[in-house]
């Protein structure tokens, strides 16, 4: 935790409500990430997970605090932030080529032609659509028009990719291959990620750090939990892993009822110092309910059913 | 089954269109001599009265009125005979220029009021209230500043197209889908360059309705913008043939202006599929 890649520092985002009242979508939140790291964020919707990802792709301004990435206070968009959007978001008069081209012209606004689409090709190839790069979005299943997305936001070479539930409209076969893909692109380019998702076994499997945020309005950082599988995971053996199912219960039981009574039950809930839950190391309580399902599990309970 | 659809339609169309020629012939056919009159008195009062024909052209004069019109499309016998291709000619440059100046002038406006939510509120009760406005309303007032009649009837076609296009302009511009621009938010593209690469593109297929709307207006105004002012056009052909009683070129007037009306709506069709896009 010496290596602050991005620091969230106190940030507060408030929408002037009827009557002259304002409401707190959130309030002081703070929260830092590694560099290289993946980070999930959980929560229910309206807990202003969208809001906190804006503002750090600068499409949003918080009311309140700032935002720190490589050292730096940020300001607006950056080439250095790419975003992946739920919608893909494609511009859907360009061709696949097109819109990857069109964020390298972008950033390198001195490129010829010829080297701007020989770079997006790459990009292209690296998310498997090669052979596709004339044709438009329209013609594209959701899966491809997502990986399209994917190819633009990393074409621009950026230091942090910020994505919004990105595979939240897709079918689940097709969701697999592009966790699998996206798993497998940040590990190689050491890519730091910070992704929004509903799906608790997304986030077991690509991220090393997930945050669970409690309901909004006025939500705040809960905990964050460390994932205590090893960073070459597979996603076939991911539920064999001795914690998976201590990991996911404890995100379960937050999201069903923890997320709602958080603020009520806990005193002295420090937004600057939110607790590191470390599952499977000893000192800690979560981690004897984490033994204690393990148990349960090799002893030859059906572990779905815990869940 | 879509051909054999557009066949029967076709033939639908043909049947339609021969039932009303001949209703329209039997309804103004001669009903033979009503009177008996000298031959000389009969000459001069015509087959109206003598054969009890209507003063209504039937199909087979206005085919023949058209035929001769058709063959000679270009002629000039001064001020007052001039071929129809001519008097076409003449309104349709007016509506072009008219029109053309509109765009260049609607289409950057709309542009600039649609990205800016501050002109966009400052200007629109300017427009909500010079919208309705008839455009011959300020005939008056365009002759009695341009003083000349043509160049009014050009400024009549320019404030009656440039409503719609502005309105749609402005409309494509505002509604551009947000993630559009949230994407060239964060590849840090300039103003220009996004409202030349996903502005434009995105409010295209609006803007092209918007013109097409326009096209379709100015083309109505011309004939009556050119019935006041007089001298050329469709519309002065359409008055000045009413003056001499040719129900016959009346009728054919009427005819072209329906199709060259439609062929300005096509052409404005065609560029709106070319910059539509399929979601």
């Amino acid at each position: 935790m010496t290596d602050k890649f991005i620091s969230i520092e106190g940030i507060a985002k408030r929408y002037p409500g009827a009557s002259g009242a304002t409401t707190n979508i959130f309030e002081n939140l703070w929260l830092s990430m590694a560099r290289g790291e993946f980070a999930c964020v959980i929560g229910h919707s309206g807990c202003g997970k969208t809001t906190v990802l804006n503002i750090l792709a600068g499409l949003d301004a918080p009311s309140e605090g700032a935002v720190i990435v490589d050292g730096r206070a940020i300001s607006g968009t950056s080439l250095d932030r790419a975003v992946i959007f739920q919608s893909h978001a494609l511009l859907p008069w360009r061709t696949v080529l097109g819109n990857v081209a069109y964020a390298v012209s972008s950033k390198w606004r001195s490129w010829d032609r010829a080297k701007v689409r020989a770079h997006a090709q790459t990009f292209i190839d690296l998310v498997g659509l090669t052979g596709s790069e004339h044709k438009r979005p329209s013609e594209l299943s959701g899966g491809m028009k997502q990986r399209v997305g994917i190819a633009r936001a990393l074409s621009i070479t950026p230091k942090m990719m910020l994505m919004d539930e990105p595979f939240s409209a897709l079918d689940a076969l097709t969701r697999g291959t592009l966790q699998d893909e996206v798993r497998r692109i940040c590990l190689e380019t050491g890519q730091t990620a910070f992704m929004i998702t509903h799906d608790v076994d997304e986030a077991i499997y690509l991220a090393d750090k997930i945050f669970l945020m409690t309901n909004g309005p006025g939500a705040v950082l809960a905990e964050v939990v460390e994932n205590p599988l090893p960073r070459d995971r597979g996603r076939t053996d991911l539920h064999r892993h001795p914690l998976y199912y201590a990991l996911r219960n404890h995100i379960i039981d937050f999201l069903v009822t923890r997320s709602k009574t958080f603020a009520a039950e806990t005193q002295g809930h420090d937004p600057r110092n939110v607790p590191l839950v470390q599952i499977g190391k000893p000192g800690l309580t979560i981690a004897a309910s984490g033994e204690e399902q393990r148990q349960t599990w090799i002893s030859g309970t059906s572990p779905g059913l815990t869940a | 089954m879509t051909s054999s659809l557009r066949l029967r339609a076709g033939l639908v169309s043909i049947a339609l269109l021969a039932a009303f020629l001949g209703v329209w012939h039997l309804a103004t056919r001669s009903t033979g001599a009503t009177t008996t009159m000298s031959p000389e008195y009969a000459k001069l009062m015509g087959l109206t009265a003598t054969q009890g024909k209507s003063a209504m052209p039937g199909p087979l004069d206005v085919g023949a009125k058209l035929w001769e019109h058709l063959k000679r499309p270009f002629y000039d016998n001064g001020p007052n005979d001039k071929g129809l291709g001519i008097q076409l000619a003449y309104s349709i440059a007016r509506v072009g220029t008219g029109y053309l100046l509109a765009v260049l002038v609607a289409i950057p406006l709309g542009f600039l009021i649609g990205m800016s939510p501050l002109l966009s509120k400052a200007l629109d009760p300017f427009i909500q209230v010079l919208k309705p406005i008839s455009p011959l309303a300020w005939m008056p007032l365009a002759l009695y500043t341009i003083k000349d009649s043509s160049i009014s009837a050009i400024f009549v076609i320019f404030i009656c197209s440039i409503w719609p296009m502005l309105l749609n302009t402005v409309f494509g511009v505002a509604s551009v889908r947000k993630e559009w621009i949230n994407v060239a938010r964060t590849l840090e593209v300039s103003t220009v360059r996004r409202a030349f690469t996903v502005i434009l593109p995105a409010a295209a297929p609006t803007i092209l309705t918007g013109m097409r709307i326009s096209i379709g207006i100015a083309w109505l105004v011309i004939v009556a913008a050119e019935m006041l002012v007089g001298g050329t056009g469709i519309g002065y052909f359409v008055w000045n043939e009413w003056n001499n009683l040719s129900i016959t070129n009346v009728i054919i007037a009427i005819l072209l202006i329906g199709i060259v009306g439609m062929l300005l709506d096509q052409i404005l069709a065609r560029f709106t599929r070319m910059v539509t896009f399929p979601e």
